[in-house]
């Protein structure tokens, strides 16, 4: 997986409540076997008209916004579905970190399992970050995963909160799947007992 | 004496591989269910990195969410992408020793149909799948949610998951449901005061009497919708009826072994004082059958009411709110029973069952589908396809005018052909309201099957009650 440290970059707006995983990756785009190539889609359905044309009112096909590498968006961001489509189409796109007041579970956890780091702050700093992603291109936002802060464009500076095991992973690029294959004795003996007490299961 | 625990903290605790100091468990999963959707680069990860799947007798593939639901599908599957998923399943599931129920199986079905069905769905467990909905078999008092992609493949290859416990929330409904209201109403009435967000962060234990008098079925239905609620995972304590609907099911527990099992699930219930973070009481008298007016699964009102303004909300619930009625094509102040609709759904894991159809029989029974409205029934397996042909309900609603389909998910979220049209409204008995859900600027209203059934007979939103 790749490492998160620090980013700086461009900070998209998009002050929807409740953007599920239909409109970060509509279903259409599910039917891949493979996990890249989908940032084209992301955000299909706002994105583009359905001839394939651009909407060009649509924040990511703003020149200023483009090569946005953080998202700030409402909150409940990420609900509905478990497609890690959703999170991979955002990496695929470019962007590395996302902003809002709440995440919906599944999408947060898919997220630090794709090198993207999903940030929850209350709404009063949601709202001051919009406010700081919406002055366009020149406007770059600093993400310090190490150091738990994020810098906006004008110097000011927001702590976050961020699971420190979760945070160990993202910094180091670590597959949590071998770190868990290291603990096969383990789930040999979990697997013992379970026979023993639960064989049915 | 140890301190008194609640169904949840029972299953977690039993399943504890190890535990960090920091609190992050790695966590024994009892059954994997794998689609063709979710699956396909978890097993490629397998293959890049010579792994295998750790326990292939305790995983089972069905391709159901981009199968063609029409009779023709088991010669040829003619949109090409999902042909290659469903042959990737087959393939992925051949070389990994997984049993699959392919398309020509009678066992084929939606995967959280199918699980229960065949009797993988047991009390106590921890039961994962690459799918939201999971929580469905949470119905049985197992441990169950929704999992990434990448959580998919760390099951398959250790049989485990790292999770950190969540918070626990107890829904209570006490009281008898009136006449005219089910499961979905309860389901739908939980989130419309939740919100969707309700539950973040939380597993829901649903109890009190009208959740203990649902059949096991519509206690499925109730927990399916968990997700919708912002909950990982929906509980519901296993009882009599729990047990008596897995027994005899193939992989049910036989003989001696059952008899061991059956004194452990009676154990897997909340003790008397155990703690929650969040308590919501909910008087089942009061609940009346709804239909969801906007884009969000949380926009629930009973079907009597008038399609809200968006100057009834507060914060950002009034931009969506204008954003879900220009989407919808809804005017503030418009009665809901007068919303004309174009098409009928169903089917999903949600009310896919055979109880499902039986409703939707019951409320047909000598009424026919509204001329030019299009009407679908998707059973949600095979042999909930074949039980209610052999009741004689699979006749009587097609000469009502219901399309008569093979199992899959179908217009659920329109991955096969089964779509709505631009601007199509459609009065669905699936989970999800989401802007392009059924098909690129469909409509969706949300309802149980007795109410799709009303509504296909009047061609609008219509209370079931009045067709009594
Ligand atoms: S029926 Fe719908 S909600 Fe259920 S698994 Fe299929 S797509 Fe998901």
């Amino acid at each position: 997986m790749e490492k998160f440290t620090t980013l700086t970059g461009i900070a998209a707006p998009l002050p929807l409540v409740n953007i599920d995983t239909d409109m970060i990756i509509p279903k259409q785009f599910l039917k891949t076997i493979k996990r890249s190539g989908l940032g084209v889609n992301l955000f299909d359905e706002m994105r583009y008209e359905r001839d394939g044309s651009e909407k060009p009112d649509f924040v990511l096909n703003q020149p200023a916004y483009r090569d946005a590498e953080v998202l700030v968006a409402g909150e409940n961001f990420g609900c509905g579905s478990s497609r890690e489509h959703a999170p991979w189409a955002i990496k695929d796109f470019g962007i590395r970190c996302v902003i809002a007041p709440s995440f919906a579970d599944i999408f947060f956890n898919n997220c630090f399992k794709n090198g993207i780091l999903p940030i929850a702050l209350p709404q009063e700093t949601v709202d001051i970050l919009m406010k700081d992603a919406e002055k366009g291109a020149n406007a770059r936002m600093t993400v310090d995963l190490e150091n738990q802060q994020i810098t906006t464009s004008d110097g000011q500076i927001f702590a976050f909160d961020v699971d420190p095991f979760r945070k160990h992973c993202l910094m180091e690029g670590l597959d949590d799947i071998g770190l868990t294959m290291e603990r096969a004795p383990d789930i040999d003996a979990y697997e013992k007992r379970l026979a023993a007490e639960r064989p049915w299961a | 004496m140890t301190a008194p625990k609640t169904l949840y903290d029972k299953i977690w605790d039993a399943h504890v591989v190890h535990q960090a100091d920091d609190g992050t468990c790695l966590l024994y999963i009892d059954r994997h269910l794998v689609h063709e959707v979710t699956s396909p680069q978890a097993f490629e990860g397998l293959r890049m990195t010579g792994r295998k799947v750790r326990a292939p007798e305790k995983t089972i593939a069905v391709p159901d969410h981009n199968v063609p639901t029409t009779l023709d599908r088991a010669e040829e599957i003619k949109d090409e992408q999902s042909r290659i998923q469903v042959e990737a399943l087959r393939k992925n599931a051949r070389d990994f020793g997984v049993e699959m129920y392919d398309v020509d199986d009678v066992r084929q079905g939606i995967v959280h149909i199918i699980g229960p069905e065949q009797g993988w769905t047991q009390p106590g467990m921890t039961i994962v799948c690459g799918d939201s909905h999971t929580a469905t078999h949470g119905a049985f008092g197992a441990l169950a949610h929704g999992i990434g992609t990448s959580e998919v493949e760390h099951v398959l290859a250790t049989q485990t998951l790292i999770q950190k416990k969540s918070k626990n929330m107890l829904v209570k409904v006490e009281g008898e449901l009136p006449p005219g209201v089910t499961a979905k109403d309860i389901t739908l009435t939980v989130i419309g005061r939740t919100g969707t967000a309700g539950g973040n962060g939380h597993v829901i234990e649903y109890a009190g009497s009208a959740i203990r008098a649902l059949s096991v079925e519509g206690r499925m239905t109730v927990c399916n919708m968990a997700i919708e609620g912002g909950a990982r995972a929906g509980l519901i304590a296993p009882d009599e009826k729990t047990f008596a609907y897995v027994k005899g099911r193939p992989h049910a527990p036989k003989g001696d072994a059952w008899e061991d099992a059956l004194a452990y699930w009676k154990t897997m219930t909340s003790d008397e004082g155990a703690h929650y973070d969040k308590i919501i009481e909910i008087d089942a008298s009061e609940i009346v059958p709804v239909v969801t007016w906007g884009t969000s699964p949380e926009d629930v009102l009973p079907i009597t009411g008038v399609v809200p303004s968006p100057s009834d909300f507060t914060g950002g619930k009034v931009e969506a709110a204008k954003r879900s009625l220009d989407y919808m094509g809804l005017t503030p102040g418009q009665k809901l029973s007068e919303i004309e609709i174009d098409t009928v759904f169903i089917g999903s894991c949600t009310n896919g069952r055979i109880e499902d159809l039986r409703e939707v029989a019951k409320v047909m029974e000598g009424k026919k589908v509204k001329a030019g409205l299009r009407a679908m029934i998707v059973p949600g397996s095979g042999l909930v396809r074949a039980q209610a042909e052999e009741e004689g309900i699979a006749q009587k609603l097609q000469e009502a005018g219901f399309e008569w389909r093979m199992a899959g998910c179908s217009m659920c979220l329109g991955m096969n052909p089964d779509q709505l049209a631009e601007g199509e409204r459609c009065a669905s008995t699936s989970n999800r309201n989401f802007e392009g859900r059924q098909g690129y600027k469909g409509r969706t209203h949300l309802v149980s099957p007795g109410m799709a059934a009303a509504a296909a007979i009047t061609g609008r939103l219509t209370d079931v009650r009045d067709l009594a």
